[in-house]
């Protein structure tokens, strides 16, 4: 696995204008994504990850959203300053996305084969003969069974399953070299999900796509990413190679998110330990660190001011001014 | 799901009655030349104001000019059904496109198009339909444009209310992030998706571009005489409404099945097609 960045996010922030202000979901995030690897971006509901992906395919409705970044580096070029055409033709072909719901993400009126088929043609610049024999291909390839039929059908006649395993043939049609994964499984039972992300493996090794997951489940980051990325509040935490930082988490929240995994143990604890108190809501940021309210380690510096990322150890960083296990 | 959508259909009797109704109407337009007993031109002075079933080898009279009713009416019917599918496919594609391109593209496209709309249904119809008859010189095609470019308002309210709630789905942000363009969207990804609500308002479309027709015709704008269209056929038959009034009643009955078919058959296909029924994911 090479150490060169393949996508290279600086200070990005998405923004929505409220009435009586603006409302910051991104706060100035930071990462890289490197050839090859699976980056986990791990957070609970509205700590702004969504809205992360969609800013960097540039998917979201300005206005009423505002973004904004130091940079966003995709081999090479500023998307950021990309043209509206130019970034339709990326989109897809090198930067693809899979959402969290197959059951309404693909079209129900196309079938399955013309779905798979559009981006092949779309980009690649194949006739429709060719694009259908690759698409049989890609169908074979994520594991559906009877290719010919499935093409023919339409999404309805599919199990949610099935329908992300086409969902990640469209997205990987082209080859990309970057994969955003928005929740790929959530909507998925246990087993699939299992299956699902070793697909995703197994595609990652062959095609050697980088791949942003995002997801809120921690038990799916132990299973795909090599690196994670935490995100609280629109913020970037702690980021750091899977084993390590779950191993020992430097910063409270990551710690505290850790804790209150459920185990199956012979000894059952008390109570599951929980993380007091609620995220603060988008626009009521303290000045401080974003998560000094619920830290059992906050002093008055963590109120007052904010911790900015900073490189911790080997390949880790944190944005906290008393990491734990540090 | 399509055997699903036809025993629905089939289970709502006025629907059905309305489906044979425009079938029959249809047809008999087609056929016209095949069914007819006599040329629907030809004047015979000597048989004027025969009385239906007469015996007299007119089934339902003659008119004031001694032409065979029934070949008028099954010719008329050609006109008149003709002008009706005409005007609605104006209609439909001026309304679609114009309610697709206010509903997906938004912002101050959707505010100028839509207080077009909004401009255009100030004017109540016959209105529009008059003063452009009198500018446009009368046939066949320029009568169903007239009325197909006064009567899209409604179909692209309907057609920008879909889009509206279709562009929030996820297949579309999803056909975005595959680099689709916007006129890809629009045409070939939220278009068959409004393919139900769209068709209902195309049949109820014919209906009242069937009642225009006639309005404009009696009125003396529309198709003129020798040509026969149940508009002026009952133009012609007013001044022997108190003596003859079968001349009347005939293409005025005519004009009300169509309309209650197409209406009948466009309530049957609303009801088959809805799509809280239809979803089965």
């Amino acid at each position: 696995m090479s150490t060169d960045a393949v996508l290279r996010v600086r200070n990005l922030s998405v923004g929505f204008r409220i009435p009586g202000g603006s409302m910051q979901a991104v706060d100035a995030i930071s990462f890289d994504l490197r050839h090859g690897e699976t980056l986990g971006l791990v957070g609970e509901s509205g700590s702004g990850k969504t809205l992360t992906s969609l800013a960097l395919l540039r998917l979201l409705e300005s206005p009423p959203a505002e973004f904004s970044a130091d940079h966003v580096t995709f081999e090479g070029r500023d998307l950021q300053s990309l043209p509206e055409a130019e970034m339709a033709d990326l989109r897809g072909a090198r930067l693809s996305m899979i959402f969290q719901e197959p059951m309404t993400s693909l079209n129900p009126l196309m079938s399955i084969g013309r779905q798979i088929d559009e981006p092949l043609v779309r980009h690649l610049g194949l006739n429709h003969r060719a694009a259908r024999h690759r698409t049989l291909e890609l169908l074979a390839r994520v594991g559906i069974p009877r290719p010919e039929a499935a093409a023919q059908s339409y999404p309805h006649q599919l199990s949610g399953g099935m329908r992300q395993r086409v969902m990640i043939a469209i997205a990987l049609a082209c080859r990309p070299a970057v994969l955003i994964a928005d929740e790929p499984t959530t909507a998925l039972d246990v087993t699939i999900q299992a299956q699902i992300l070793e697909l995703l493996r197994e595609l990652q090794d062959e095609l050697g796509t980088a791949i942003l997951l995002i997801t809120h489940d921690l038990a799916v980051i132990a299973e795909a990413a090599h690196r994670v990325a935490v995100m609280y509040a629109g913020r970037i935490v702690e980021t750091g190679p899977v084993a390590q930082l779950f191993r020992a988490p430097l910063h409270p929240y990551t710690e505290g998110l850790l804790r209150s995994i459920p185990r199956i143990a012979r000894i059952r604890e008390a109570e599951l330990p929980e993380i007091p108190g609620v995220v603060p809501a988008p626009g009521t940021l303290p000045p401080g660190c974003a998560f000094a309210a619920r830290c059992a380690f906050a002093a008055p510096k963590c109120i007052a001011e904010r911790p900015t990322l900073a490189p911790t150890g080997t390949d880790r960083e944190v944005a906290c001014w008393n990491p734990r296990n540090g | 799901m399509r055997a699903g959508v036809w025993t629905r259909f089939t289970r709502h009797p006025l629907a059905v009655f309305g489906f044979a109704t425009v079938a029959i109407l249809c047809l008999a337009a087609l056929f016209a030349p095949f069914i007819a007993p006599h040329d629907p031109l030809l004047l015979d002075t000597s048989r004027r104001f025969v009385a239906p079933l007469a015996r007299d080898g007119f089934l339902l009279g003659t008119d004031e000019l001694g032409r065979d009713t029934l070949s008028r009416l099954l010719y008329g019917g050609r006109i008149s059904l003709t002008v009706g599918l005409v005007a609605m496919f104006t209609t439909v594609i001026t309304g679609a496109t114009i309610g697709l391109l206010a509903g997906y593209l938004g912002g101050l496209i959707d505010t100028l198009l839509m207080r077009f709309v909004d401009t255009m249904l100030c004017f109540p119809q016959i209105f529009l339909l008059l003063v452009i008859a009198a500018f446009v010189p009368p046939s066949l095609i320029s009568i169903a444009l007239i009325i197909g470019l006064t009567s899209w308002m409604e179909v692209s309210r309907i057609v920008r209310a879909e889009i509206l709630h279709l562009k929030e789905q996820d297949f579309v942000l999803a056909a975005r992030a595959l680099g689709a363009s916007r006129w890809r969207i629009m045409f070939q990804e939220l278009l068959p998706n409004i393919a139900a609500p769209l068709l209902v308002a195309a049949t109820l479309r014919v209906a009242s571009a069937v009642l225009a027709e006639s309005y404009i015709s009696y009125l003396g704008y529309g198709v003129q005489p020798p040509l026969a269209s149940w508009g002026n056929m009952l133009t012609n038959a007013q001044g022997y409404f108190d003596t003859v009034p079968w001349l009347a009643i005939l293409p005025g009955a005519m004009i009300t099945l169509t309309v209650m078919g197409f209406n009948f058959l466009g309530d049957g296909l609303r009801d088959a097609l809805d799509p809280r029924l239809r979803m089965d994911n």
